[in-house]
């Protein structure tokens, strides 16, 4: 313990004498030296104004087809006002720009300045594209088809007795609202044309059906033709009952199913 | 062994081919399926068994051969429940009665072992029985088959069959062997085998109406044609070697004719009408009968099998389709027609004479189909029921005697005779879709063939071997 304090006092007086020879060191510094002389200088006069120049003001392509585009491309110097022509207008000294002209057209770069001014053209030169195909033919106002779904489907199919194929009062009606409706169908469309398909109920045998409903397509057909419509118009086909308008066993739907039906021939 | 020469079994044959004459009216050359069970000889059939490695298919065995048997409709089948515990294996295994030794005079042989009592006393009252067992003989299947008349006295007058039948080692070949000791089996009481037939038909099941066959049994069911249109109504030619059918294919019916070994298209030249449809060879093969659109109505015609040197039959302003011709004579045929108002079923020469309607003119007729000999007809009758619900019926055709095989369960159409003259297959729909079944022709044990689709127009043909 005592030994530590002598040493820090040593130390204490160490620290304290190296103070006072660094303080007995330092020098005073030179005084400044004196501000320079203030000297006027008038300013330059303006530099006389330069006139505008184009460096270059071209059109690439100079020739497209109509509808195609070309682009401008400038280069001006010492202009202040800078325009182009045809509606673009003002525009900065050094720029491109894409043009969609419809014919020939002359672009004219202006750029002015006090100096001078300075005028360019290009032209771009518009040809015409060849010529688009001809229009399709003029349909004729109404379709076969279009006709056929309002005057004929829409009257119904002609319905028969189970095992007959006789033309019924109701369905005598029907064929010659069809057979009106099909003539005027095949004079203003003469690429239209029909087919007639006899159809049975499920009750008789498969093999009898195929002719019954072949019986009940002729006998429709007949029907028609009798009433002028051209036989050639008309093709008769027999589904039997392969193909039912629906399949309950009820007689309502046996009665659907037992008909002469017309459709549009593909 | 020669079976032929047994008198039993000549006196049994016989006894069949008379009671079935009896029962006909007139004499016949194949037994007819209007046997009653009562008059069916008893046959008992036990469970073989196999060594070693021939024991894995005898299941298959054991109840192929009974299928085969029990369907057969000829033979009355002794249920197996009621069996001895001690089934024979081969004949060997018998042990005939004998009187003990030492015992006095006049007293009765008595049992000594398995023996032919067994089986022809109650409760089986067999008047047959077949046994046998298999085993495994160069990598193949071997099975003994023997059938004995249990009626008889010693083994050697009792064994009818004693054969070997020979198969692959699978479920195939244990398939194989049963039919062909079935056939061996049913052949001593005057049936004629299924084996090898083919049962064609119209299924929709892959999306449109295509031409399909099957084993008679309904297995191996394959596609025919693809058309993706509407092919119906197969007919097969009697070889076997062609079909035709109806299909709009090419857009109104018409007939296309293909072969049935490479399902080529063969040449066939339709009239020029609206429908051409219900093809039929003749018995001979040469021609093809089938209806067209004449003038508005659907008349039966003749024509070679490629459309050649086309004829009409039918001259009359009604529609007639399904011309059948009788396949024994080939000079008379069959038809439907709706002549006499509603379609019914009607006879002529294929000269056009001797025209006859053959049903009474009530309800709807549909599907004649002549029996092999020519003297039953099968077709679908709508009599006694509303339109649409038909019944399949057979007429003996000496009596015009029609009798209804199915009563008004489902809508029961397309009968056709088996090539053995005992069986039908017909159609039925019984629940949402249509399908094959096969009967014998007295309407009993009926069973399906098909499931999957809507399965119509079956045609039973013989099978090109």
């Amino acid at each position: 313990m005592r030994m530590n304090q002598r040493t820090l006092s040593a130390a204490v007086f160490a620290v304290v004498l190296m103070m006072t020879v660094t303080a007995c060191k330092k020098k005073v510094p030179p005084p400044p030296p004196p501000p320079p002389p203030t000297v006027v200088v008038p300013p330059a006069p303006p530099p006389p104004a330069p006139a505008a120049r184009i460096n270059n003001f071209g059109a690439e392509p100079r020739s497209i087809q109509r509808g195609q585009s070309a682009t401008l491309s400038w280069s001006v110097a010492n202009a202040t006002d800078i325009s182009i022509n045809s509606g673009i207008g003002a525009v900065a000294a050094n720029g491109t720009r894409q043009v969609f002209p419809t014919n020939t057209t002359t672009y004219t770069l202006a750029a002015s300045a006090a100096g001078g001014n300075d005028t360019r053209s290009v032209t771009v030169e518009v040809t015409a594209p060849p010529a688009p195909p001809p229009p399709p033919p003029a349909k004729p106002r109404i379709s076969g088809s279009d006709m056929f779904n309002s005057d004929v489907a829409s009257a119904g199919d002609v319905l028969f007795d189970y095992d007959k194929s006789d033309i019924r009062d109701d369905a005598r009606q029907i064929l010659t609202r069809d057979a009106d409706a099909l003539k005027r169908i095949f004079a203003a469309d003469p690429s239209f044309s029909v087919v007639l398909e006899g159809h049975c109920d499920e009750r008789g045998s498969a093999e009898y059906n195929l002719g019954l409903g072949d019986r009940r397509a002729t006998a429709a057909k007949d029907f028609l033709v009798q009433l002028g419509v051209p036989a050639e118009k008309v093709r008769s086909i027999s589904y039997g009952k392969d193909r039912p308008a629906c399949t309950d066993a009820t007689e309502a739907c046996y009665q659907r199913n037992r008909r002469a039906h017309l459709a549009p021939a593909q | 062994m020669n079976t032929r020469s047994n008198p039993t079994i000549l006196a049994i044959t016989a006894l069949l081919l008379a009671a079935t004459a009896a029962l006909q009216g007139q004499a016949q050359s194949d037994i007819s399926g209007r046997i009653s069970s009562a008059e069916r000889p008893a046959i008992a059939v036990a469970d073989m068994r196999g060594t070693g490695d021939a024991q894995r298919n005898m299941d298959t065995f054991n109840s192929t051969l009974w299928d085969e048997l029990a369907n057969s409709g000829i033979l009355k089948m002794v249920a197996k429940s009621v069996y001895p515990l001690e089934v024979p294996q081969r004949p060997q295994d018998f042990k005939a009665p004998a009187v003990p030794a030492n015992a006095r005079r006049g007293t009765p042989p008595v049992r000594t072992g398995p023996w032919l009592t067994d089986w022809s006393g109650p409760p089986v009252s067999a008047n047959y029985l077949a046994f046998g067992y298999s085993a495994v003989q160069d990598g193949r299947l071997v099975l003994f088959g023997w059938l004995f008349n249990a009626g008889q006295q010693d083994v050697a007058s009792a064994q009818l069959i004693g054969k070997l039948y020979f198969g692959s080692l699978d479920a195939d070949g244990a398939k194989k062997v049963a039919r062909e000791f079935a056939a061996d089996i049913l052949q001593q009481f005057g049936a004629k085998s299924l084996a090898g037939t083919k049962i064609f038909f119209v299924s929709d099941r892959s999306g449109a109406k295509e031409i399909w066959s099957m084993d008679y049994d309904g297995s191996h069911q394959q596609r025919l044609t693809q058309y993706n249109s509407t092919s119906s109504m197969p007919a097969v030619s009697p070889d076997g070697k062609m079909f035709a059918f109806t299909t709009y294919a090419g857009g109104n019916p018409q007939i296309r004719v293909h072969s049935a070994e490479s399902g080529r298209r063969l040449p066939f030249y339709n009239p020029v009408s609206s429908v051409v449809e219900t093809p039929e060879f003749t018995p001979d093969g040469k021609q093809m009968l089938f209806a067209t659109a004449v003038n508005g109505w659907v008349q039966l015609c003749i024509a070679g099998t490629d459309g050649g040197n086309f004829r009409r039959i039918s001259n009359v302003r009604a529609i007639e389709v399904s011309p059948k011709v009788n396949p024994k004579t080939g000079s008379d045929m069959l038809f439907i027609s709706g002549r006499g108002g509603r379609q019914q079923l009607w006879h002529m020469n294929l000269d056009g004479t001797d025209m006859q309607q053959y049903t009474t003119g009530e309800g709807d007729v549909a599907n004649p189909a002549w029996s092999p000999s020519g003297q039953q007809i099968a077709f679908a009758w709508t009599r006694g029921y509303e339109p649409g619900n038909f019944n399949i019926f057979v007429m003996d055709v000496a009596s015009r005697k029609p009798v209804q095989l199915t009563q008004g369960t489902g809508r029961n159409e397309n009968p056709w005779w088996a090539p053995d003259g005992v069986h039908l297959v017909f159609t039925s729909k019984r629940g949402n879709s249509t399908q094959i079944y096969t009967m014998l022709s007295d309407g009993s044990n009926v069973q399906q063939l098909t499931t999957q689709g809507n399965n119509i127009q079956p045609v039973w043909a013989n099978g090109v071997n």
